[in-house]
């Protein structure tokens, strides 16, 4: 039987899955709420400097009949007065002393970090976390993002925590930066205990047509929000992986974006996660969605033998490589099962418009479409339309035995290097004729 | 035994009659246009008869563009509202859906378009441009699907129309022939309004051209006519008792219904005779009004029916019993009263359908009605000159749509002997433009 507890940069949990910071974890109530139905953890939503609030906050990004596959909000850190809050801590560290609550923390000078770490701290917080990521309104007081985009910032605050901190400090980094890994450095050389990411990328989640606003509304009037959701997972997970392959960051990473699953949990632990932190699914779906992930992971790991989460944390990254390290020779062609297709052409006219005419229909015989396999360039895209789950295959062709790479060959002085170089990989490879497009 | 009680009221008959094909709300439509998977060369459109672009439609209704899904379906079918409700999409658009090739729910086709184009109704949405005036008159003989929709498509090339109805309603057969749970009166009517009001063509209705001498007032007044009368009466089959009062023609009987609704009387035990749609829609009909017992007599075995296997499932689910290889052979009278109908069984030899003697039976009812096919409107078209009919006294015509008279045009049931409310509308449009061609030279 797995075992799902952690110790996350000495902060222990009973499972990995915690609550983000965010509208979740506004208050005692729905912490212990969270908890009870099987949470892990949570990070508090962020306490700091005092704000107010406008309405509405959120907007939804729906994709054919599917709500909210992107999300977006504009709230800022909690309103509530600090004094509630450290007492709320308190109360769930009462009832729940083996669960991780985080104090998510942002304030301006010295002092105030000193201070509200302490206060946190006296009120039973097993860690902090420090919130240099929101993208939206506390940016433009300087703290945020803006403290996320500036690593010499980044390493100072930190350093200001770590003076006092007597529990372990996350790092919540923005993915609102060219290169995270530099904010993931300077995370390390402030003298961080981990990091956290992503926080929300900055966005506008879409526009009023009608009234010509963008959303949320805000009395006719509207302002950039944070981005999050399934929709950034993808961007996340590659955030992910270039801090946990980075050789000087060696800190555990608490994974945030988009999960929603269990699934999507064990990807963010494959690629280095030693915690995931949800938010948007919650905020859809309820706290109930722990079930499902907690029996999920249980036993994905039973099945791949998996005794503990350590066991499963970065099981994928050694196969992440630069793209000039892959094999060129390695082969795939596309096949077509046609028992299984429906027919409904989605390959053909994918592979004919979108990629490389490898596609052929008869039309007098069958609707079942056939590869061409010599212009097939084993992309994948068919495969990828195809509404038949596998129906459409990608079978290998290359021996299997010679591997050569762009990195391999650039060393042997054996790759193209002029514009017209015959060496290149598209050189003597079928187009049709231009004109071709217009028979009909 | 059908689970229907007679109805009464006006409630309790549109409850018996509830709308197999209910109007879609706006997140039904929704979730259902997101199942699309918008194929390429989609089979749906190929399968429609009026070849409507339904992924088009479909991606629109997705994209909240509910007034171009409703034009995109008129721009190629007048009828779409109709269409949407009565066609027998199981066999066609729907039939044709890739899902069914992955026992996947094909997608519900007909109802996205009749929530688009009721959508577009209700909100009086402007369909097209009417053209400029050409000048030329044309008259239309019936104000069905096929008449309507070449009067749509006349105006919408700026031909002056008019229609000659017979009746006081217009739509045909869509009104007094479909059965009620697939469309409403008022769905069918409202849908007419809105083309009337739409495209500007002008009905004269209680106008029956019944006579030699009003045809020839017409080929004065107008440069081409349009056919579109459709079919005429049931057809006897010539069999003893067939004039019985309480034996109905099936298209006679559907009318009544269809106007009169809960205030037609019928029996307690009702044998139709038939295997096509419409003696599925006419057994269906009666077993909701409550007629204890309905039976369904085909000549043949049940896989030669006409009927498609969709509307007999429509008939068994609302309690028909089928009886098969049974040819009517009396019709049953004691003093004047309907008692039964002598059946005897039949069987295929050599492909031909033959009596076996001494197989005769007797099955009991109080009501018989004869879906046993509907005559041709020979009279009415021995009227016009040099107009030549087929052998089953179909209009004869073109690949133009052009009878043997060159200045009249037909289509609809009068000339493919009985077909679906689309092929009409299809066949009308096309018509309507080889009108155009004829009247332009």
């Amino acid at each position: 039987m797995s075992d799902l507890s952690i110790n996350f940069a000495g902060i222990k949990a009973p499972n990995p899955f915690w609550l983000a910071s965010a509208p979740p974890t506004n208050s005692g109530y729905q912490i212990m709420k969270a908890f009870d139905q099987g949470w892990g953890g949570a990070v508090w939503k962020t306490l700091g400097v005092p704000v107010i609030n406008v309405s509405s906050r959120y907007g939804g990004l729906d994709y054919r009949g599917t709500r909210m596959m992107g999300f977006n909000n504009i709230e800022l850190i909690t309103d509530r007065p600090l004094k509630d809050n450290l007492k709320e801590i308190e109360e769930v560290k009462k009832h729940f002393p083996d669960h991780a609550v985080i104090a998510s923390l942002m304030v301006e000078t010295r002092e105030e970090w000193h201070q509200i770490v302490r206060d946190v701290e006296n009120a039973g917080a097993d860690g902090l976390e420090l919130n240099f990521g929101c993208p939206h309104g506390m940016c433009e007081r300087g703290m945020g993002s803006a403290v996320g985009q500036e690593p010499e910032v980044i390493k100072m605050i930190v350093g200001w925590v770590k003076e006092v901190a007597k529990t372990p400090v996350i790092v919540k980094l923005t993915p609102n930066i060219t290169d995270i890994t530099v904010a993931g450095l300077a995370s390390v050389q402030g003298g961080g205990d981990a990091i956290s990411l992503i926080n929300t990328i900055q966005s506008i989640i879409g526009v009023d047509i009608d009234n010509f606003v963008s959303y949320p509304n805000v009395g006719g009037e509207s302002t950039n929000g944070g981005y999050c959701g399934p929709a950034v997972k993808p961007i996340a997970l590659n955030m992910l992986k270039n801090c946990a392959q980075h050789p000087y960051i060696n800190l555990p990473i608490s994974g945030i974006g988009g999960i929603e699953n269990w699934k999507d949990a064990v990807e963010y632990i494959l690629l280095g996660a030693g915690s995931v932190q949800v938010c948007t699914a919650v905020m859809h779906y309820g706290f109930g969605i722990i079930r499902e992930m907690i029996a999920g992971l249980e036993q994905y790991m039973d099945q791949k033998g998996f005794k503990t989460i350590d066991d499963m944390v970065g099981k994928a990254l050694p196969k992440i490589k630069t793209w000039e390290n892959l094999n060129l020779n390695h082969k795939v062609v596309a096949e077509i099962n046609n028992s299984k297709c429906i027919e409904c052409q989605l390959c053909y006219t994918a592979c004919e418009d979108g990629a490389h005419q490898a596609i052929g229909i008869n039309k007098e015989e069958t609707r079942v479409p056939y590869i061409i396999e010599e212009n097939c360039v084993g992309c994948n895209l068919c495969s990828l339309v195809c509404p038949v789950e596998g129906c459409i295959t990608m079978k290998r062709k290359d021996n299997g035995k010679e591997v050569i790479t762009w990195k391999e060959k650039t060393m042997a002085g054996d790759v193209p290097t002029t514009f017209d170089d015959e060496r290149a990989g598209g050189a003597g490879h079928h187009v049709p004729k231009p004109a071709d497009a217009l028979k009909k | 035994m059908s689970e229907f009680v007679r109805p009464l009221s006006k409630e309790e008959f549109e409850e018996n009659f509830s709308q197999i094909k209910p109007i879609m709300n706006d997140t039904e439509a929704y979730l259902e246009s997101s199942r699309c998977l918008f194929c390429y060369d989609a089979p749906c459109v190929t399968a429609c008869p009026s070849g409507i672009d339904i992924p088009l439609f479909i991606r629109q209704i997705n994209t909240k563009n509910i007034t171009g899904a409703a034009k995109t379906i008129y721009e190629a079918n007048y009828l779409g509202n109709t269409c949407g409700k009565v066609c027998p999409t199981e066999v066609l658009c729907e039939g044709a859906c890739v899902f069914n090739h992955q026992n996947v729910k094909p997608l519900e086709i007909g109802r996205l378009q009749s929530f688009s184009t009721t959508n577009a109704i209700e909100r009086g949405v402007e369909l097209c441009y009417v053209r400029e005036d050409k000048n030329k008159k044309v008259a239309i003989i019936g104000a069905g699907p096929s008449g309507i929709s070449c009067a749509c498509e006349l105006r919408k090339e700026g031909f002056e129309v008019d229609i000659y109805e017979a009746k006081s309603q217009p739509s045909g057969l869509a009104l007094h022939g479909v059965a009620p749970y697939k469309i409403t009166n008022k769905e069918v009517l409202t849908e007419m309004n809105y083309l009337k009001n739409q495209f500007g063509y002008k009905v004269l209705y209680n106008t029956p051209i019944d006579s030699k001498d009003k045809i020839t007032a017409l080929e004065a007044k107008y440069d081409a006519i349009f056919i579109g009368v459709g079919l005429g009466k049931s057809k006897s089959i010539s069999i003893k008792g067939e004039t019985n009062i309480n034996v109905y023609g099936a298209v006679e009987f559907i009318e009544k219904l269809k106007l009169q609704h809960q205030e037609v009387f019928l029996g307690k035990k009702a044998i139709v005779l038939g295997g096509g749609n419409t003696a599925m829609d006419a057994a269906s009909e009666c077993a909701r009004m409550g007629v204890g017992s309905v039976v369904l007599a085909y000549r043949g075995s049940e896989k030669y029916m006409s009927a498609y296997a969709f509307e007999y499932d429509l008939a068994k689910a609302v309690g028909v019993k089928g009886l098969f290889n049974t040819l009517p052979v009396e019709i049953l009278e004691e003093k004047g009263k309907l008692v039964g109908v002598r059946f005897i069984n039949t069987a295929y030899e050599n492909g031909e359908l033959v009596a076996i003697s001494g197989t005769e039976f007797i099955e009991e009812c109080d009501m018989v009605i004869m879906a046993t096919g509907q005559s041709k409107k020979v009279d009415f078209l021995a009227w016009i000159d040099h107009l030549s009919l087929d052998k089953e006294s179909r209009i004869e015509v073109n690949e133009k749509f052009q009878t043997t008279n060159k200045k009249y045009f037909a289509a609809g049931d009068a000339v493919n002997g009985g077909a679906e409310v689309v092929n009409a509308v299809s066949d009308a449009k096309r018509a309507a433009q080889e009108i155009k061609v004829y009247l332009s030279k």
